[in-house]
């Protein structure tokens, strides 16, 4: 045998062939190193930027509290043995429940007397805490006369302070706590009168300017309102607009036209949708400001195009030969469509509907212009009262001054983001569980 | 399937119906305007409601002009009641809501805020006059050597602090402000901009020949990168700077007085007067020269048809709220003098009609 044997174009243990099937296999493992680190790094980004939010909102759903032995002295609040239930709740109701707790404080810090330092001790606790203890009084109207330990929310500066966010090393100037606070904090903690809990209340309450109290359960309540009127309006348009032009209308200009346009509103900026709500619901309609029933309708027109187009998509995707089979036993055109297409296209018409609506949960722009980005304290009850939406008190609490909203904004972004995520889980259980292959 | 799509539809139109009859009435107080008196503006709303039987107001942040819009766009429950301001209306203002039939409106000043610049607290000290503020940020300035007026000017070629004021540092021009459309910044301008572009007389002139031009030119900020606009959100502008050690930030006290523990406060002079840092003393006294007024506006036709406006009228305005040692001034809002007070405590419980002079 020699070496200079002579090869064919195509005969694989040529030099030439065996170097352009090296090149060939590197190019595929190129390909596949770029891909693999195109993810690694939407990876990279998206676990820096949740644990960022998670690391900063773990500590949003935890609050200090401070026990204090407080006496419901009967002075204050009245006798509940003397006088009607109504009489003492009307009482209670007038009652200064400051006082209440300066008496409580000044037996804890005899110490502390003047007038100043008394004012700087109360605001240690939060501003919620007479809502607490008028609360308690009227719940158990026996209290009064005796002396309780009650477990008191700590303002936000002192919460910080026990979170580490302060550094009680800085320069007394600079810090908002001050030594002296600092030194009756001190005496609190080696009591073992300081704890951090879990704050059932960011849960639970509406807003508030104060970190300690605010929560996120009106703005919940707000944009589930929102998206029950949202998900009212567009499924039904949305579903039967796809139906029509899929499986009814004439291929004509009109409907090119129409199709144009619906593809084309899907792309249009959100904020463009809130200035016609603004111009049309608020402006023509006359119905009122800041309410849900506007804001879902709002957004609805910005999710009917996801779902026209996804619930066309759905539909197309039914194979021909279910309607022809429907057709040549007799069924209706309306029959085929309802009794078959529909029910078949429906898992793919669900998904896209869900995935329209986590789109709209999380929008805030159109709600600026028709008044949803507001203070609002109240709960929302109905769908003309005023409300926010979860994006919106994110907002709200990312531009506050406080520091401790820092720590909310993370913590209602991880409850956002729950609800986001479990919307999106059930598009796909969606899919996986009903979805047909053909 | 199209029962239900039927029935759905037909339950959002009566939806839809329905809410249109429920928009007359109204027993709930609605504000609207600056998102620098947002802050307090809420603070007050939220402790009214807690302490009366009245509802918590509806406090929304629209911005100063953007308030006055929606106030004076009429009277009746779909329009606000209340409108903060970070400065006075303007005549153009109460001409537009004459129009609409808003005539008659209660004026009550609140308090003061201050425009501080600011640093990381890593970074040089610097004390600034409004002069070297206009150097360092106007769009254009004087030709070197000149006192400026309309022959002179060239586009702001400085591009560190030390080429504005040879005292200063010699460190990079970068400022992070607030956008156009803030009220923060148009007081920033009116006030420090065009505050040390009077002090050349070139300046001073032109304001009496062609007060236009002076206007544009001692109100122009720079549009380079020595500037960048950061967003109405004070917030981000503060993690920014301590981000980035060579950025000043331009922006509301009550955002210093939060993060004192992370930025330093450069103390700015006025022309002739000692550097005064950005302390509530100072502000609250006028001594620092960018801080301005804070005001809201009540809708008069309003009272008594919307119910608790005077109640919170009365809340704002007690000293337990806006005093010197009110629950205001512990979220950064500068008080008044107590004579200041008393006057605007007595023309918001009279109702006193709004005269500019």
């Amino acid at each position: 045998m020699s070496n200079t044997k002579e090869f064919k174009p195509t005969d694989w243990g040529s030099p030439e062939m065996q170097a352009r099937t090296r090149r060939r296999y590197r190019r595929d493992r190129n390909f596949k190193a770029m891909g693999v680190s195109a993810v690694l790094l939407a990876a990279l980004f998206l676990f820096l930027l949740i644990g960022k939010i998670a690391r900063d909102g773990a500590m949003g759903f935890l609050q200090t509290s401070i026990d204090i032995d407080v006496t419901f002295s009967e002075e204050i609040l009245g006798d509940p043995r003397a006088m009607s239930a109504e009489a003492f709740e009307d009482h209670v109701r007038q009652a200064n429940m400051i006082r209440l707790l300066d008496e409580a404080l000044t037996t804890e810090f005899p110490e502390v007397t003047s007038r100043r330092d008394r004012r700087s001790l109360i605001r240690m606790i939060s501003g919620g805490a007479r809502e607490q203890l008028r609360t308690m009084v009227l719940e158990t109207p026996a209290i009064v006369g005796s002396t309780r330990t009650v477990r008191l929310l700590a303002a936000d500066d002192i919460d910080q302070l026990r979170k580490g966010k302060i550094d009680a090393a800085e320069e007394e100037a600079n810090r908002k706590v001050k030594d002296k606070e600092l030194a009756w904090y001190r005496k609190l903690d080696e009591e073992g009168r300081v704890s951090l809990n879990f704050h059932t209340r960011f849960f639970t309450s509406g807003d508030s300017r104060d970190p300690e109290l605010a929560g996120i359960w009106g703005a919940t309540m707000g944009s589930a309102l929102t998206l029950v009127v949202t998900l009212f309006i567009a499924f039904p348009v949305g579903v039967l607009t796809a139906i029509y032009l899929e499986e009814f209308a004439p291929q004509n200009r009109l409907t090119d036209i129409i199709e144009i346009n619906i593809n084309n509103l899907a792309a249009v900026p959100s904020i463009v949708f809130g200035l016609l709500g603004l111009a049309v619901f608020l402006g023509v309609m006359h119905l009122p400001r800041s309410a849900p029933v506007v804001g879902g309708l709002t957004l609805a027109l910005m999710t009917l195009p996801t779902i026209i187009i996804s619930a066309r998509a759905s539909i197309k995707a039914v194979p021909p030969s279910i309607r022809d089979a429907a057709r040549g036993l007799g069924a209706s055109p309306m029959q085929v469509v309802f009794h078959h297409v529909v029910p078949l296209a429906m898992p793919g018409i669900l998904t896209g509907t869900i995935i329209g609506m986590a789109q709209a949960l999380g929008e805030t722009a159109p709600l600026l212009m028709i008044g949803m980005v507001a203070f609002i304290v109240d709960i929302p009850g109905g769908f003309t009262d005023a409300a926010t939406a979860l994006p919106v008190q994110i907002f709200l609490w990312a531009d506050s001054p406080e520091r401790a909203f820092v720590e909310k904004t993370s913590a209602a972004i991880l409850v956002l983001l729950t609800f986001l995520i479990a919307m999106n889980g059930l598009a796909i259980w969606l899919r996986q569980k009903f979805e047909r292959q053909w | 399937m199209k029962k239900i799509a039927i029935a759905a539809a037909v339950a959002g139109a009566a939806l839809f119906a329905s809410s249109g009859t429920l928009a007359q009435s109204r027993d709930q107080i609605r504000i609207v305007g600056s998102s620098t008196v947002f802050p307090f503006s809420t603070a007050v709303a939220e402790e009214f409601g807690r302490s009366s039987n009245f509802k918590t107001p509806i406090v929304e942040s629209t911005g100063s002009g953007g308030g006055l819009k929606l106030f004076c766009s009429g009277i009746g429950t779909n329009h606000p009641d209340i409108t903060n301001a970070s400065r006075r209306i303007k005549k153009s203002e109460v001409e537009l809501c004459a129009q609409n039939g808003v005539t008659n409106i209660v004026e009550v000043k609140i308090g003061f805020d201050g425009i501080v610049i600011a640093s990381d607290k890593s970074a040089p000290d610097m004390s600034l006059t409004l002069r070297d503020l206009y150097l360092a940020l106007a769009a254009k300035i004087p030709a070197p050597g000149t006192e400026g007026g309309l022959g002179n000017m060239i586009a702001n070629p400085n591009r560190t602090w030390a080429d504005v004021n040879p005292e200063l540092p010699n460190r990079p021009i970068v400022v992070l402000g607030p956008p156009p459309t803030s009220g923060t910044r148009d007081a920033f301008n009116e006030l420090a901009i065009e505050g040390g572009c009077e002090t050349f007389s070139g300046m001073k002139a032109l304001k009496k020949t062609d007060s236009g031009s002076y206007k544009a030119l001692c109100r122009g900020i720079r549009e380079d990168s020595a500037f960048v606009e950061a967003g109405e959100n004070d917030n981000l502008i503060v993690q920014k700077l301590q981000a980035n050690h060579e950025a000043v930030g331009i922006f509301g006290f009550s955002f210093l007085d939060q993060n004192a523990d992370a930025l330093k406060a450069f103390p700015v002079a006025a022309e002739g007067d000692e550097p005064q840092a950005p302390t509530f003393e100072a502000i609250s006294d006028g001594a620092y020269p960018i801080s301005r007024s804070l005001f809201f506006y009540v809708k008069k036709a309003h009272v008594d048809v919307v119910p608790g406006i005077r109640e919170f009228l009365a809340e704002f305005t007690n000293d337990q709220a806006w005093g010197d040692f009110g629950y205001l001034a512990d979220r950064g809002l500068i008080p008044l003098s107590e004579e200041e007070r008393a006057k605007y405590r007595a023309e918001a419980k009279a109702l006193t009609n709004l005269s500019l002079d």
